[in-house]
């Protein structure tokens, strides 16, 4: 009974549970809903994960309605890997984000800083589920419209105009998306995913079709932050609570980019979006800028949480640079990347998070000797670091190999050479906080400062052991990126 | 389908592009979300246009009645005017926000307060 609802309660768990949190209020009872629900949605995603791999695809037709008509949930081996990473992410963050709202939230509404992380979660599972393009829409600004609310309740004012930005960007991103879902309902009369994919062909690639699908790259561009259009990202990553951060930047920007890929491969087919358009060159030449000038700009920042937000704007390159391959093992790679980055991003904003928790502040010049005041916390920015650069023995390490691997199957050298050398000025940036932590004396007055506490160290190591894990038993995940991307190319199976 | 029959649309067309500069060219936050709401309300023309079906009338069966609107579009598109419903609250409500924040509303007094600060 419940295995066959998996699904559905997969979103309405999470979603339950978000005005649930409300009605309890109590001081302790919200937290412990908000993290059950979490958990159990991690849980079901593994369990679906698992059932996805034994026995292919699993289609759940909502109120018995089916599909076209109805809204279908579809989950393939991309989807249920996404989710995986979605609900995973977010069960360690729900388990630190107690302790560091301490400092940077009035205790007393508590309870609304979970319901709108259950929501953003809702959102994000949906969007990731679902195999109805207008429901994506739905459930896109549901996560969206929550993540404007987490990232406003920064301790700083400066937050409140970051989240007013990203509403603006973000909603004209959100808006692109209905347009080319609308025009596409206009030239084949469906919204299911799979069907549009079937019914494209027949109705001709006129030019209806090529609008919408110019309305729907621009629409998740933006919301995955390619540059140019990640203007709204630094601001919002810097200026959010950092659990907001870690949760955001290992969520939010991946499910943009499943988005992305759904709509270029399942909707458009790999055909139509590469070959009659010529989409993989400009998407290329914009991944590599973006490797190279966020990264570059990251080296030249001063607040430390600032610099790992151009970081992610530099590594949603490489996620690009994989897909602009258009090959199944480039497509590997961005898959394989969207797993660890998340691991890697959530682990190091976690650590943001730990530092402004005894600091109260994350300038560059606090991190004067903390390396011997913080070991514990310094330790997991360097292992985060290691797997940021791409050091072998972590999970950074093996994204950035099966792309340098796609791009010299591609005969492209010059690409994997550029990996690399936008790798070391990851080396730079992260060698700047390395240095001050570890080779500078602590200024004085700084004797008080101690290690975070327990509650927000363990969620933290938890993310950075799975670093470590998954850079040595890469099995698990570049096998399910492997066949994931397969059954990207040759449709659905 | 000349200009006339394609009248709804160049409608379309014109608010998006109305509110699309609005929202690029004033400092004004609020002015900006008025932007976004027309930009916005564009998208509903489009989707409401596309369900208009040329002699069709509401989709509810009745005598001598043959022809009907598709009722999906309009249906799909008021969920999206919940969204833009919520989308406005949210940005206002921001707004309060930083009008206590800053003592202003205008997005390079902002900014100037930011540089200072």
């Amino acid at each position: 009974m419940i295995a066959t609802h998996l699904p559905v309660l997969q979103v309405v768990v999470p979603l339950i549970a978000a005005p649930t949190c409300i009605l309890l209020r109590g001081k302790n009872w919200a937290f412990m809903l908000a993290l059950l629900a979490t958990w159990a949605a991690f849980a079901m995603s593994c369990m679906l994960l698992a059932r996805v791999l034994d026995d292919g695809v699993i289609s759940y037709e909502l109120g018995g309605w089916a599909a076209p008509w109805g809204i279908e949930y579809r989950i393939d081996l991309v989807n249920a890997y996404v989710l995986v990473i979605v609900s995973g992410i977010s069960s360690a963050v729900i388990a630190y984000t107690r302790q560091s709202m301490l400092l940077e939230f009035v205790r007393e509404r508590e309870y609304l800083f979970y319901s709108s992380y259950l929501l953003c979660l809702t959102g994000l599972l949906g969007v990731t589920i679902t195999g109805d393009a207008f429901n994506l829409f739905v459930f896109l600004e549901i996560s969206s419209l929550s993540s404007y609310v987490l990232i406003s309740l920064g301790p700083d004012r400066r937050a409140l105009t970051a989240a007013y930005q990203y509403l603006v960007m973000g909603t004209i991103g959100a808006t692109f998306i209905v347009i080319g879902v609308g025009l596409l309902y206009h030239a084949t009369g469906t919204l299911n995913m799979v069907d549009l994919g079937a019914r494209l062909p027949a109705a001709g690639y006129d030019r209806v079709v090529v609008a919408a699908f110019a309305f729907l790259t621009i629409g998740a561009a933006l919301k995955l932050a390619l540059f140019p259009l990640h203007l709204w990202l630094p601001n919002a990553y810097t200026y959010a609570p950092s659990s907001v951060s870690a949760f955001l930047a290992a969520t939010a920007t991946k499910v943009a980019v499943y988005i992305l890929l759904r709509f270029f491969f399942t909707v458009f087919g790999a055909e139509f979006s590469f070959e009659t358009l010529p989409t993989a060159v400009p998407l290329m030449v914009l991944a590599i800028i973006a490797m190279f000038a966020a990264s570059t700009v990251a080296i030249f920042q001063v607040n430390v949480k600032r610099l790992l937000a151009y970081s992610s704007v530099a590594q949603i390159g490489y996620m690009i640079l994989g897909l602009s391959l258009v090959t199944v093992g480039g497509l590997t790679a961005t898959i394989l990347h969207l797993f660890n980055h998340a691991l890697m991003k959530g682990a190091l904003f976690l650590v943001m998070g730990c530092v402004y928790y005894r600091l109260k502040s994350v300038h560059i010049d606090g991190f004067a000797g903390l390396g011997r005041r913080m070991p514990w916390t310094m330790a997991a920015f360097v292992a985060g670091g290691l797997s940021l650069i791409g050091v072998p023995l972590t999970a950074g390490f093996i994204s950035k190999w099966q792309l340098v691997l796609a791009a010299l199957d591609s005969g492209l050298w010059w690409i994997a050479l550029l990996v690399v050398l936008s790798s070391l000025l990851a080396v730079v940036y992260v060698w700047r906080v390395v240095e001050k932590a570890y080779f500078e004396p602590p200024p004085a007055g700084h004797d008080k400062v101690e290690e975070a506490p327990l509650s927000m160290l363990i969620p933290t190591w938890t993310l950075v052991c799975a670093n470590i894990y998954f850079g040595i038993d890469a099995e698990l995940t570049v096998g399910v990126a492997q066949r994931a991307a397969v059954e990207l190319f040759g449709g659905v199976q | 389908m000349g200009f006339v029959g394609l009248y709804n649309y160049w409608i379309v067309v014109f608010l998006m592009m109305a509110g699309f500069y609005i929202v690029i060219a004033r400092g004004n936050l609020i002015k900006k979300l008025v932007g976004l709401n027309v930009f916005q309300a564009s998208v509903f023309v489009l989707y409401i246009s596309m369900g208009k079906v040329a002699g069709g009338t509401a989709p509810i069966i009745g005598d001598g009645i043959t022809t009907y609107s598709n009722p999906l579009p309009h249906v799909l598109i008021l969920t999206a005017i919940v969204v833009g419903v919520a989308t406005t609250a949210l940005g206002l409500a921001l707004v309060v926000r930083i009008n206590r924040a800053y003592g202003t509303i205008e997005e390079d007094d902002i900014h100037e307060q930011d540089e200072e600060s």
